[in-house]
């Protein structure tokens, strides 16, 4: 594994290592203005934790990091969960939209019948990403802060989500696949370079999003369900 | 570990499966999951489930005049590449249609070579990704893409659900696309089905 990331790191330096973090940066609030900064001092300044903020760019940037046990115990979930909703709004707000201009656009020349079909499969699949963030959003995360506030809500637990926490990257892989390979000549081949491009990052932030969900929120939520019992 | 091949053994002499067990395990290339004593009956979903990337089967577990069967019966269960194990009760011709062979007197590094070769030749079959979707095959993607179930199909088809299941994993691996939503696209972009029959 390459050196990893640490909070005594330029952020600048950071970026330039990997310029997909800009970002991740950009996400838990911090300001593009200050990557001349440390990231411990970019982090104070923004409110977040530092080591919390390094983690998440730890395991956006390399494959084969593995949050270890002390990792996990010095995480700080308000800060994870601001990350993961920064994501969702970055998602739905930002990345689906133009995305689905794009697909728009590279379909133009198309006959009307393939148009609906590629625009039908990817809004279906845009409506299914955007309930499954809500569902996040307006169950999981109001249940985290609850347990980090000390209660225990009834008839709810971190194993649920986990249990239902579908997979969201297949049917962006498919739709990936049918962009690059299946749609007919006639569509405006620029445009088909540049979704595949966006499909695939998606696809990968996507799956980032959902390790950090899986791997850090899942069992220090689960630890701390333990604790309060 | 995870590098390992998997490996089910249908093997009834348990002095004979042990000792594989040893010579497989002792390559730390192979890892043997599961020992069945009998040919699994059509009920049994452990094969079908663990989809091992080898088995090795003894053919006396099989009728005397169905011991060459072995191998398609197998292909409807799971996409492994079938080894026979030679035994004295084992002609040459009960073996050929198997995928290779190895012998109860082979030597344990000739085990494992033949294993290895007969994984490689398996794994530069022409049917691999990318290739064309075969007329059967275009037949299950359009009730898929019709929003049938692997039960109808298989009904429709007379064909086994396993049948079914196996040609679904090939159509996936051939042309990328895993979700139904994403092979019904496919399936009206390539004009094999209309609009109006997945409304």
């Amino acid at each position: 594994m390459k050196e990893i990331f640490t909070p005594d790191m330029r952020l600048s330096e950071i970026i330039d290592r990997n310029c997909n973090l800009v970002q991740v940066i950009s996400r838990v609030g911090i300001g593009l203005r200050h990557a001349g900064l440390r990231a411990s001092e970019a982090c104070n300044l923004a409110g977040i934790d530092s080591d919390t903020f390094i983690l998440i760019c730890n395991v956006y940037s390399f494959q084969d990091f593995v949050p270890s046990g002390e990792d996990l115990a010095a995480v700080s979930i308000p800060d994870i969960v601001r990350y993961l909703h920064g994501s969702h709004a970055f998602y739905t707000g930002i990345a689906l939209r133009n995305l689905e201009a794009g697909l728009n656009h590279l379909v133009d020349p198309c006959e009307e019948s393939m148009k609906e079909v590629v625009m039908k499969f990817f809004i279906g699949y845009k409506d299914e990403l955007e309930k499954h963030f809500a569902r996040e959003e307006n169950e999981v995360f109001p249940y985290v802060s609850a347990i980090l506030d000390g209660r225990r809500p009834e008839g709810y637990s971190i194993d649920q989500f986990e249990e239902h926490h579908e997979r969201v990257d297949e049917k962006l892989e498919d739709m990936k696949n049918i962009v690059m390979k299946y749609l007919p000549g006639e569509c405006h081949e620029e445009m088909r370079t540049w979704v595949v491009m966006e499909l695939y990052r998606l696809r990968d932030d996507l799956r980032r999003h959902t390790y950090v969900e899986d791997n850090i929120l899942v069992p220090v939520v689960r630890n701390l369900e333990k604790d309060g019992e | 570990m995870e590098n390992r091949k998997t490996v089910a053994l249908i093997i009834p002499s348990e002095i004979v499966s042990e000792g594989l067990v040893s010579i497989l395990e002792g390559s730390r290339l192979f890892h043997v999951e599961e020992i069945l004593r009998d040919f699994p009956k059509p009920s049994d979903t452990r094969l079908s489930n663990l989809d091992p990337d080898v088995v090795i089967i003894d053919p006396v577990v099989l009728d005397f005049r169905c011991r060459k069967e072995g191998r398609s019966k197998l292909a409807d269960i799971c996409e492994s590449v079938v080894i026979a194990l030679d035994g004295p009760a084992v002609t040459e011709d009960m073996i050929k249609p198997y995928d290779g062979s190895i012998s109860i007197y082979d030597k344990q590094g000739d085990v494992i070579r033949k294993l290895q070769g007969a994984l490689d030749s398996h794994q530069s079959d022409p049917a691999a990704e990318g290739g064309e979707l075969s007329a059967r095959e275009k037949e299950i993607l359009v009730c898929v893409a019709k929003g049938m179930l692997n039960k109808e199909i298989a009904d429709q088809l007379n064909l086994s659900i396993y049948t079914v299941i196996t040609h679904r994993k090939n159509i996936t691996r051939k042309i990328g696309i895993k979700t139904v939503a994403g092979l019904t696209v496919y399936a009206l972009l390539n004009n094999l089905i209309d609009m109006s029959s997945v409304q």
